[in-house]
């Protein structure tokens, strides 16, 4: 989080475009996104269902093809990387999905489910030191040894959750992007997986991007957050200043819909927003909020909304905040 | 005593399979006055939607038992009436539960109208013309901000949030005394979830419904209800008011636990402390207290013998810690 002009960033994307194909239309589930982040930090990516977060992270690993625009991973443009070179990328970036009951083979065990990654990549090459890493990556997530045999239907959502976690962490990635790993969990679960991914960030380094829509999550996991509104990024500060002071209508509506667990808020009447998402098959140029945004003017629609620096490192897309 | 409109006594319910029986609800007992709401909060697993389930004697047929204690609903024992009372008389017109759910809890092929309408039609004690159950329907689909012309569109062309909407319209068609939520936000997004919760608890306020509201997120506990019972592992470990619950210091040590796993979005926490282990197998209930295992501050007597209850005006804690400095 510090100096963000001075280091290289791990990872950068610029006007990354992602449409989809719909009946002669076109649906924009990510609609022109730039960012950045450094090595070691964690960029939280927020937003409701359907506002192309799990899109934008899936773009960047490039398992759905982008429609326009670049990503650099460590300066290079991965857009441009061939199969061969991809594969060989692949083994710095990685990702953990939202939900741990689907994301494992049933019919694998602990180990195998472990050990693929190292074996399609050729990592070892006698059975013994495989053995070896697979159980020291257990260990690593916190999986009891005696796991080693069972399958995933045998186990909780957070053991599961942690087997994609090593599995994830396997081939010591670089990046991973972890889309909404704790939302499927109980909050005690979830609150070990976090404290686990935090531990695993300090320890090897890592860089993320957390997916998710749970803004006290979000919080306490991110140095810099995004805020996402139908494919578009309405606003982009680091963690601590974007909490302090919320700009966008849209984030401020976010905020203030999230039941807080003190009784001393009660008072506060939920701030309730209009409407609800509109459709994000070819929409109108425009501020994409602009139909439930109470502070709408003309302005707002007819052409693109620019994201402003409005302070230091705090991106708004709004034209009427100063 | 009279005035409690529920009052659940040492219900025990299990669930029974030829080769196991799973004790879902371990003796719990709670009692709701008309135009209160209970939140019971707890993890996956703890029983919440079975206590929900028993109240309405909706348990699934052959494998769900209740084995002990009563549910006094008005005065009446809901255990002893039949299945045809039940029907005719509770369910869905004094008492009805909305799931978590929406997509699920509504019938695809038939539209909204017609679901609302059966409902009133079922229940309605002197038989209506279709016209005043047209009427009926336009009505509660406009208390829930539904325009009344949608009502001949069928589930699928209703958004998420909408489909919750009528879920809570057909509950609250026959103006019931008691309204059981069942984590009806939980598949919804937040400012979905902050409109919806806005509309449950506005029509609560003016139809004065009592409502048991089942949750895992105690921001939701904190912003709508007066009851709070925190469950664990089908026991109700903590109950009291708001204040008890929110702002007392003495506390079981899960709703400690439960409280420390949320990150705190007023304050700063490098780490969050969840709760080690895993809520005990239902199969198997150990001896003591059910939380001695993951609890930290653990004695001797917590394996062994079950805690009782520390009741201090409106606040029960149901541990060891406190019952022996009352002795």
């Amino acid at each position: 989080m510090t100096n963000t002009q001075s280091k290289t960033p791990l990872l950068e994307v610029k006007h990354l475009k992602k449409y989809f194909n719909v009946k002669k239309s076109k649906l924009h589930a990510v609609d022109d996104v730039s960012a950045s982040i450094n090595e070691g930090t964690t960029l939280g990516v927020v937003g409701e269902s359907g506002c192309g977060k799990s899109t934008l992270g899936r773009v960047i690993l490039r398992l759905i093809e982008p429609t326009d625009g670049e990503i650099y991973f460590n300066g290079r443009n991965i857009r441009k990387a061939g199969k061969r070179e991809m594969r060989e990328l692949r083994k710095s970036m990685q990702i953990i999905f939202q939900d741990p009951y689907s994301s494992l083979n049933p019919r694998k065990s602990v180990y195998d489910l472990i050990a693929t990654p190292l074996i399609v990549n050729k990592m070892f090459k006698n059975r013994k030191e495989l053995e070896k890493r697979v159980i020291s990556l257990m260990d690593m997530v916190g999986l009891e040894e005696g796991l080693y045999n069972t399958y995933p239907h045998e186990l909780d959502g957070g053991r599961r959750q942690r087997i994609c976690i090593a599995r994830a962490s396997a081939l010591e990635p670089k990046f991973i992007v972890c889309d909404e790993p704790v939302s499927a969990l109980d909050v005690s679960i979830q609150a070990q997986i976090l404290n686990l991914l935090m531990d695993l960030q300090d320890e090897m380094g890592l860089t993320y991007m957390f997916i998710t829509h749970d803004m006290s999550v979000v919080k306490h996991i991110s140095d810099e957050i995004m805020v996402m509104y139908m494919g578009k990024c309405v606003e982009k500060a680091p963690s601590r200043e974007l909490f302090k002071n919320p700009l966008h209508p849209y984030t401020k509506a976010l905020f203030s819909a999230i039941p807080i667990p003190d009784i001393s808020m009660r008072t506060k009447k939920f701030h309730v927003i209009r409407g609800e998402v509109t459709s994000p098959i070819d929409p109108e140029p425009g501020c994409r909020f602009a139909p439930r945004c109470e502070y709408c003017q003309e302005g707002c629609v007819g052409k693109e909304i620019e994201l402003r620096e409005v302070s230091p490192s705090h991106f708004v897309a709004c034209p009427f905040v100063k | 005593m009279s005035e409690n409109l529920l009052e659940v006594k040492d219900l025990e319910v299990i669930y029974k399979t030829d080769q196991k029986t799973v004790h879902a609800i371990n003796r719990i007992g709670f009692t709701l006055q008309r135009g209160e709401t209970l939140g019971i909060v707890g993890e996956t697993g703890a029983g919440k939607t079975t206590t929900g389930l028993s109240i309405l004697r909706l348990l699934p047929e052959r494998t769900g038992h209740v084995v002990g204690g009563s549910i006094i609903f008005d005065g009446t024992d809901l255990m002893k009436l039949s299945e045809e009372e039940m029907r005719s008389s509770i369910r869905g017109e004094r008492i009805s539960m909305i799931f978590q759910d929406p997509m699920t809890s509504l019938n695809p092929v038939m539209t909204v109208g017609e679901q609302i309408a059966e409902a009133i039609i079922y229940h309605s004690e002197s038989d209506k013309s279709s016209s005043e159950v047209e009427a009926r329907v336009d009505e509660v689909l406009e208390m829930v901000g539904i325009p009344a012309f949608r009502k001949k569109d069928y589930p699928h062309q209703f958004s998420g949030g909408m489909k919750q909407r009528v879920v809570i319209a057909m509950a609250l068609a026959c103006e019931p005394e008691l309204l059981i939520a069942d984590e009806p936000t939980t598949a919804l997004d937040v400012t979905i979830q902050a409109q919806v919760l806005a509309m449950i608890s506005e029509l609560r306020d003016r139809l004065g419904t009592a409502m048991i509201m089942i949750t895992n997120d105690l921001g939701i506990i904190a912003q709508i209800c007066d009851q709070v019972a925190v469950m664990y592992a089908g026991q109700l470990v903590e109950t009291g008011t708001l204040e008890d619950i929110f702002v007392k210091k003495e506390h079981h040590p899960y709703t400690v636990g439960l409280f420390g796993a949320i990150p705190n979005l007023n304050e700063e926490t490098d780490r969050l402390s969840p709760i080690d282990g895993l809520m005990p197998e239902l199969l198997k209930l150990p001896k003591g207290c059910f939380f001695a295992e993951r609890c930290p501050h653990c004695m001797e007597i917590c394996k062994s013998v079950p805690p009782k209850a520390h009741v201090n005006g409106t606040h029960r804690i149901t541990c060891h810690l406190f019952t022996s400095k009352d002795e």
